[in-house]
């Protein structure tokens, strides 16, 4: 602190206070706060606030373990469906975080090592758009693409991969679907930062393992990949929580036997009006995003600083 | 346009650590003035307690008589030369040179006009719309020195500003920094680890270590009669004796070391109890065969001569071992010994001097 | 495996890759131009023009991208001060607080947006501050400055803070001092943080989508509405989006070879 005084003096030392200040109180710490606090409360109209019924307790977060109804082709079966999404929407964006992995690492390997600069360039410039259309045009690309009797089952009937078409967005294929539509809409968050960490190797130590006699897997999973660590914690914690907390992925992509868990948490909040009940599940969301980050950190080894690169 | 700066007492800690201590010295307006010590000595804290970027722990900075507590660095009547230079990368050269004009509110024509003028004065021509990238490091240093001057400061702090340079244009802009300064008669404080440079440019250096200064005086009378072993030792070579002293008259005495007692001449405060050593420059010694009268001498052994042109340097041991250098001029009559030679070096007791080992000698040593 | 025929295989897979990453744009693109009343190319009913013109006429097109447009500047004007602001003071501190500051100063990015929107929400009901674009402005900044925050500071890595003594010592004020010698270095960290939050405010769906209330922005509308009521206009308003990208995308290129074209004959 005293460092910036003696820098910018004190009306603009007070200013940069000021406005961090104002962004970390106001729009970043308070909120969470005020959000936890209220998800053990109930929701209630404003005459109740701070009456005998706003008590403190979990119910809000016990609801997950409760029954609902789950229509399923015509049938209707009672079960606890919130649970039961919350646990598919972690380990679909697990899946979609692990299939983007392996998608981008070898075009992130052929990135940093195999191809020329100037073709590198050109390549760059192919991917120009795929990086500046948003996720909403990603996604919305794939609804066309995955339409019943579309492009997709046309193009896989005419190979003779399937029989049938089929219907991507129905049913237990929703989460197909959803798959699909996540990895194509965050994929190029894995790739960049893979890219970024492989480029920083020196070709020379490919080169030596080469040299002493190593297989190509062995140079991959000795030198290159350990290199690449930090890119690849960048890139999973990346997609995982932007796959984890999507909503227009869902929204366009799955069918109402395959539901998100950040659409259960839109319906608590807005269809049956219970903001605290959201709340819960929010902070259920966050921590499991939290997990995730520390997990990633503590398994590969990289400060928090590599992730947000 | 100039102007005297005083330290009173001054000292400066950061944290447990202090960089400078108790420091008292009075710098005349006009004045080339050199810091002159090892890296970590305190003389760059000085500096900035003067230009202002840090405020002294105890004891005040005077600038024309006035303390300086409390005004910042953009209030002082100083112009500092970085050690890196720190010209603005995205300026062009005469935007460089005119930005204290500019931050003072004149205007355009009445900058580039004064920018013009100081890049004749350091007579650096035809770069006025370049970028500092675009020059060499020569040019970038006579741009440093131009923006510096052109806010007409009392008083120019130099960090070093030399050391980026290589040797021989180093050794140009010596003179012409000198030749500035007498041309400008603005107070310059020099910083430098480099005894070539301070004595060659300065008018008075202080010699300082540990955050004190041990010795402030002429350039000549630094090397010629240095206050303590510290001075003596780390301006120019020195050959050093252990030994105690065995008599003591007025400012002359007895020395007594394991390769014989000899008389020398007692430096400043040096007593009978005092702890001290003896040094004698390498051009103050002679070789001979035979003893010279009133002359000390020491018996050694040749091991190798380095010829540098104008002179030669012997190395060579006692017969305690010890490394002793000798300096002789080139004379093509007068050889140096052969390597592996037996002979004799004499040195004359008014070149022996006797000096106390400071607390600094130790330090300096250990280095 | 010869290293020449893995070079063939990732050259395939390159292009390959290419290829899944165009094709579904490609798709979108062809079904502006199909007259079909589904967004869709199959079956192909010909060629029409009509869906763009349905755009054109489309008054809440129109009303959402003017709204789309008002929050995206007034984040931008928001983050990027904000974020600036950040990463000078998160710079300028050592050990523990800076991690601290720096760890709390991201923690936005690593957050869902529904968390985010849904703590915003919740927050500021409590001030009696109804849903709203506001809140949306309020809950993207949060999570943009921080994007803003980080191309900041690691332009700062790269600035000599001797530049900044060096001006004051030259009779510069503090504010002197922050216009013509940092900001001039922070600018293009400036100005490409304010392209990012600029478009990441633009196609914001998850914060906005639960703290717009009545509003709506062009991205929330079209986000909830493409499932259901989809029209092919709105494959029209993507292919013009994707049309301006390549323009773009091919005009800053032939800018940027020009300009290394250029500093290669100064050299």
């Amino acid at each position: 602190m005293n460092e910036l005084l003696r820098r910018y003096g004190k009306p603009l030392t007070g200013l940069a206070v000021f406005l961090t200040a104002f962004w970390l109180l106001f729009l970043v710490i308070l909120p969470y706060f005020d959000m936890f606090a209220s998800s053990f409360r109930p929701y209630l109209p404003a005459v109740d606030v701070g009456g005998p019924k706003d008590v403190y307790s979990l119910n809000n977060y016990l609801t997950i373990f409760e029954n609902a109804d789950w229509h399923f082709f015509g049938f209707t079966f009672p079960m606890t469906i919130h649970l039961w999404v919350f646990i598919l929407t972690i380990l679909f964006s697990c899946l979609t975080t692990i299939v983007s992995l392996l998608m981008c690492y070898p075009l992130a390997y052929f990135m940093a090592k195999v191809i020329s600069p100037k073709g590198l360039a050109t390549f760059l410039l192919l991917l120009v758009v795929p990086l500046w259309v948003s996720e909403l045009l990603r996604a919305f690309a794939w609804f066309i693409v995955l339409a019943f009797k579309g492009p997709l089952s046309l193009t896989l009937q005419n190979l003779g991969v399937i029989a049938e078409p089929i219907r991507w967005t129905w049913g237990l294929w929703g989460y197909s679907g959803v798959l699909i539509g996540l990895t194509y809409a965050y994929i190029l968050f894995m790739l960049f930062p893979l890219y970024n960490a492989m480029t920083s190797l020196d070709t020379n130590q490919i080169e030596a393992a080469e040299d002493l006699g190593a297989k190509w897997w062995q140079t991959h999973w000795r030198v290159i990949i350990p290199h690449s660590k930090p890119g690849i914690a960048s890139g999973s914690v990346t997609v995982f929580m932007l796959a984890v907390g999507s909503i227009l992925v869902p929204t366009l992509l799955n069918s109402p036997s395959s539901s998100w868990f950040t659409e259960v948490i839109y319906n608590r909040m807005f269809d049956q009006n219970d903001w605290n009940g959201g709340a819960a599940y929010a902070f259920l969301l966050l921590l499991v995003c939290i997990f995730f980050v520390t997990g990633m950190m503590r398994y590969f080894r990289v400060g928090l600083a590599d992730i947000a690169k | 346009m100039t102007a005297s700066v005083e330290l009173r007492g001054v000292s400066m800690d950061f944290d447990k650590y202090r960089a400078v201590d108790n420091v008292s010295v009075k710098i005349e307006p006009g004045e080339f003035f050199s810091f002159l010590g090892p890296s970590g000595c305190g003389k760059t804290t000085i500096l900035r307690m003067v230009s202002g970027f840090i405020e002294p722990t105890q004891g005040q900075v005077l600038i024309g008589g006035q303390d300086m507590r409390g005004i910042g660095p953009n209030k002082r009547p100083t112009a500092m030369i970085f050690q890196n230079l720190a010209l603005f990368p995205l300026m062009t050269v005469w935007e460089n040179i005119a930005f204290g004009l500019e931050v003072r509110g004149a205007d355009k024509a009445a900058r580039r006009a004064k920018a013009e003028q100081l890049l004749d004065l350091v007579e650096l021509q035809g770069v006025a719309e370049r970028l500092p990238a675009q020059l060499s490091g020569g040019q970038r240093q006579r741009v440093a020195i131009a923006r510096a001057l052109a806010v007409e400061p009392k008083l120019m702090l130099l960090d070093e500003p030399l050391s980026a340079l290589d040797l021989k244009l180093r050794q140009h802009m010596r003179a012409e920094l000198r030749a500035i300064q007498k041309r400008t008669n603005v107070t310059f404080i020099y910083i430098t680890h480099d005894q070539g440079e301070a004595l060659a440019m300065s008018d008075r250096v202080a010699v300082m270590s540990r955050g004190q200064i041990q010795q402030v005086d002429v350039p000549q009378k630094i090397y010629n009669t240095p206050t303590n072993g510290f001075v003596a030792s780390f301006v120019g070579e020195n050959n050093k004796f252990s030994g105690t002293l065995t008599s003591v008259s007025k400012a002359e005495g007895k020395f007594k070391t394991d390769v014989g007692s000899f008389s020398v001449t007692l430096g400043e405060g040096v007593s009978r109890e005092s702890k001290c050593r003896l040094y004698v420059r390498p051009e103050h010694v002679e070789f001979t065969l035979k003893p010279k009268t009133g002359f000390n001498s020491v018996p050694i052994t040749v091991e190798d001569v380095s010829f540098e042109g104008n002179f030669a340097v012997v190395h060579m041991r006692d017969k305690a071992a010890r490394r002793l250098l000798a300096e002789v001029r080139n004379d093509p009559a007068r050889p140096p010994p052969a390597v592996g030679s037996a002979t004799n070096i004499v040195f004359a007791p008014d070149k022996a001097l006797v000096l106390l080992d400071s607390e600094a000698t130790a330090y300096a040593e250990k280095e | 495996m010869t290293k020449k025929t893995s070079h063939i295989l990732l050259w395939v897979y390159a292009v390959g890759f290419i290829v899944y990453l165009l094709a579904p744009l490609a798709v979108m693109a062809g079904a502006a131009f199909n007259n079909d009343k589904f967004p869709s190319v199959m079956p192909w009913k010909g060629f029409t023009w009509r869906w763009f013109d349905e755009l054109y006429h489309d008054v809440y097109i129109w009303q959402y991208s003017q709204n789309t447009l008002w929050v995206a500047l007034t984040v931008v004007a928001l983050a990027v001060p904000i974020g600036t602001a950040g990463a000078i003071l998160v710079n300028s501190l050592k050990g523990r607080s800076r991690s601290l500051l720096y760890a709390a100063m991201i923690s936005p990015i690593l957050t869902p947006g529904a968390v985010i929107g849904i703590s915003t929400l919740i927050f500021w009901s409590k001030f009696s501050v109804p849903a709203g674009l506001h809140l949306s402005i309020l809950g993207q900044t949060s999570f943009i400055a921080a994007y803003v925050m980080l191309m900041v500071l690691a332009r700062l890595q790269s600035f000599d803070a001797g530049l900044e003594e060096a001006a004051l010592d030259l009779g510069a004020s503090h504010w002197q001092t922050l216009r013509r010698v940092l900001l001039p270095h922070l600018y293009p960290a400036i100005g490409a943080g304010a392209l990012l939050a600029f478009f990441q405010s633009v196609e914001n769906f998850n914060i906005t989508k639960f703290t717009r209330g009545a509003s709506n922005t062009l991205t929330v509308y079209i986000g909830s509405k493409a499932r259901s009521g989809a029209s092919p206009s709105i494959n029209a308003l993507a292919t013009i989006l994707i049309g301006v990208t390549i323009v773009g995308a091919i005009g800053y290129e032939v800018w940027r070879r020009r300009k290394a074209a250029r500093l290669a004959l100064l050299d």
